[in-house]
């Protein structure tokens, strides 16, 4: 009709777009600059000037404190790098396997098996009673309490079973033919061709475990089986309770100074960000194979 | 029954029952193996527990255990009831709820929008770089939303008052301004969730025939046309279900938000405490197995309801989407 229009209201489209984006953007990024930059100030910069995007100064003072003693930092990382592979493996081992049974037409209980996993989505006992469940089996103060929690959940089996359902029985007939069992047509033909959205689940599980401060917090009273996130709120809720408190009269040296604070957000982020690329890919892809498939 | 006197006859008649199940499973062992740790899994935490309720009905000791400590019968309920609008139950569940409906309507109002901006505008690296900077924030520790928290509203340091003391105003202690804390939270709470949601819609958008576009354009409609009346209603089945489906959860709080920004401060609880930072007190500080449990069973009960409600509507308006 009119190409003029249609140019006009583009423009007007597109600089509007281009200023909500970048703003969701920034917004997005600042909060990180800023850790980032206050963990490489000088601590006294920080008490006199306050935080901000670009460090005032350059020091290395907090890195270098926080690592005077690596010990600590070193088996925290320990115990965050076991739990999150182990329970990775275990989980996607389980679920897998799981989503692979629920799936196969010719299994009679199918349907009760699915209603039987999917109903703990549905209604659950509340945390109180699976807490003193776990404490009674003995798992407090062990990493079983930060590993098996987490390891199956019924979201990723039905996850795992809408992406097998999409692969061609014919495959599978054709190794039957051949003389394979139900378990090596799931290991040698399953397998493979789920690699997509168990790297997906994988993804999702490593993510949960590594960011889990939640089961320590719960579960964990002795300080050398802190996992990375529950020691970094530990450093931080110091100070933080006593902010939230309005207690301004408390400034003790024991406390960890400001910087220091913020070096150790950035050891705990740290492996997240440097796989943030590959991560990231991954994840888009899963959350797109996930979102199609319900 | 395994007399050899009894007769053959009735023995076959009382296993026939089982006999289907046991051949099923017998035939199939493999599989039924494959299955067993996952079911193994949920028999033990999720089934089990479910004796656990009876906690609830209980004033819980340690010497006790679950069925030594005295019952109290409703008293547990009583006390989470008892108050009217002073109740903490009505407290509790008018911010879960509260926050909830804000948490689902504007993030996915902004997740939409966003996503919709992503498709149309040009500049291929731009589009890239924005939506991984928009997902990084979901792949950070909720420790780590409250630390950027502290470090911005913090009264000491925090950048908030830094911004405020250059420009010559007075510092704010927004730790001991409970008013705050609803804008406070739902700004991380879509922060956090922008980009996952954006690439979720991004990939509804992806699944409509461009073809329709070229024909809009041939016609002479606009941008702004073509996002009303092409795009939106386009994506507003996905819209729908997906703020249905969240409200099936409305009863769950965010409660690694809540507890990594607020903590313990009481001061902003009127504001800001939620069903899962309640509990979560009650059983971890102070040691209230009984309201905890009674707490936790209420929105167990709920949160059944509201998914079985939002479930029945999906079925209702698209039977495709419906869970069950």
């Amino acid at each position: 009709m009119n190409p003029k229009k249609w140019q006009g209201s583009r423009i007007v489209f597109n600089i509007a777009a281009y200023i909500i984006v970048t703003f969701a953007v920034v917004a997005s990024i600042v909060p990180f600059l800023m850790i980032i930059s206050g963990s490489f100030s000088s601590n006294a910069s920080i008490i006199k000037y306050g935080y901000s995007i670009f460090p005032r100064d350059f020091s290395l003072d907090a890195y270098r404190m926080l690592f005077l003693y690596p010990k600590e930092m070193i088996r925290a990382y320990g115990v965050s790098i076991t739990v999150t592979v182990v329970g990775t493996l275990i989980g996607l081992i389980i679920m897998s396997m799981a989503g692979y049974v629920l799936q196969r037409k010719d299994l009679k209980y199918r349907g009760q098996l699915s209603f039987f996993i999917y109903f703990t989505t549905l209604f659950n006992c509340g945390m109180v009673p699976w807490y003193m469940l776990i404490s009674n089996l003995g798992m407090k103060d062990t990493l079983w309490a930060l590993i098996v929690p987490m390891m199956v959940n019924a979201f990723n089996i039905l996850l795992i079973r809408n992406f097998m359902r999409g692969i061609p029985d014919s495959l599978s007939e054709s190794a039957k033919i051949d003389g394979a069992g139900d378990f090596t047509v799931f290991v040698r033909i399953i397998v493979p061709l789920s690699k997509p959205i168990l790297a997906t689940v994988g993804l999702f599980l490593a993510l949960a475990y590594w960011n889990d401060w939640y089961h320590a917090s719960l579960f964990i009273k002795d300080v050398t089986k802190w996992p990375l996130q529950f020691k970094l709120y530990q450093v931080l809720s110091a100070q933080l309770a006593m902010s939230q408190a309005g207690a301004e009269n408390f400034s003790g040296g024991t406390l960890p100074t400001e910087a220091v604070k913020l070096a150790n957000a950035v050891v705990a982020t740290g492996p997240i960000i440097l796989l943030y690329p590959f991560l990231q890919k991954y994840f888009v892809q899963g959350i797109t194979i996930g979102a199609v498939k319900g | 029954m395994t007399a050899p006197s009894k007769p053959f006859r009735q023995r076959g008649a009382r296993s026939l029952h089982f006999l289907p199940f046991f051949r099923e499973i017998s035939k199939k062992k493999v599989l039924y193996l494959m299955i067993l740790p996952a079911i193994a899994f949920f028999m033990l935490f999720s089934y089990v527990p479910l004796v656990g309720i009876y906690y609830a009905f209980t004033n819980y000791n340690y010497a006790g255990g679950l069925f030594g400590s005295p019952f109290v019968g409703l008293a547990n309920f009583r006390y989470f009831f008892n108050g009217g609008f002073n109740s903490p139950v009505w407290m509790l569940t008018r911010n879960t709820v509260l926050y909830n409906l804000i948490f689902i309507f504007l993030g996915n109002i902004l997740q939409c929008g966003i996503a919709i901006i992503l498709t149309e505008i040009p500049g291929r690296i731009f589009k890239r770089f924005s939506q991984s900077a928009m997902l990084l924030p979901h792949f950070v520790s909720f420790v780590i939303v409250g630390t950027i928290a502290y470090n911005i509203f913090n009264y000491e340091f925090g950048s908030l008052n830094t911004l405020l003391k250059a420009m010559g105003m007075e510092p704010v202690n927004l730790y001991a301004t409970p008013q705050a804390w609803p804008f406070i939270l739902t700004f991380f709470n879509i922060w956090k969730g922008l980009g996952y949601g954006t690439v979720i819609y991004l990939s509804a958008i992806m699944g409509i025939d461009q073809e329709i576009y070229e024909a809009a354009r041939i016609d002479g409609c606009d941008i702004f046309k073509e996002v009303r009346y092409m795009t939106l209603p386009l994506l507003k089945p996905t819209f729908i279900m997906l703020v249905l489906f969240a409200l099936g959860g409305i009863m769950r709080g965010q409660f690694e938000l809540f507890y990594q920004l607020i903590g313990r401060n009481g001061q902003l609880f009127p504001y800001t405490d939620i069903i899962d930072t309640y509990i979560y007190r009650s059983l971890n500080i102070n040691f209230n197995i009984g309201l905890s449990t009674a707490a936790g069973l209420y929105q167990s009960i709920f949160g059944l309801i509201t998914v079985l409600v939002s479930n029945a509507i999906i079925r209702k308006t698209n039977p495709d989407s419906a869970l069950f």
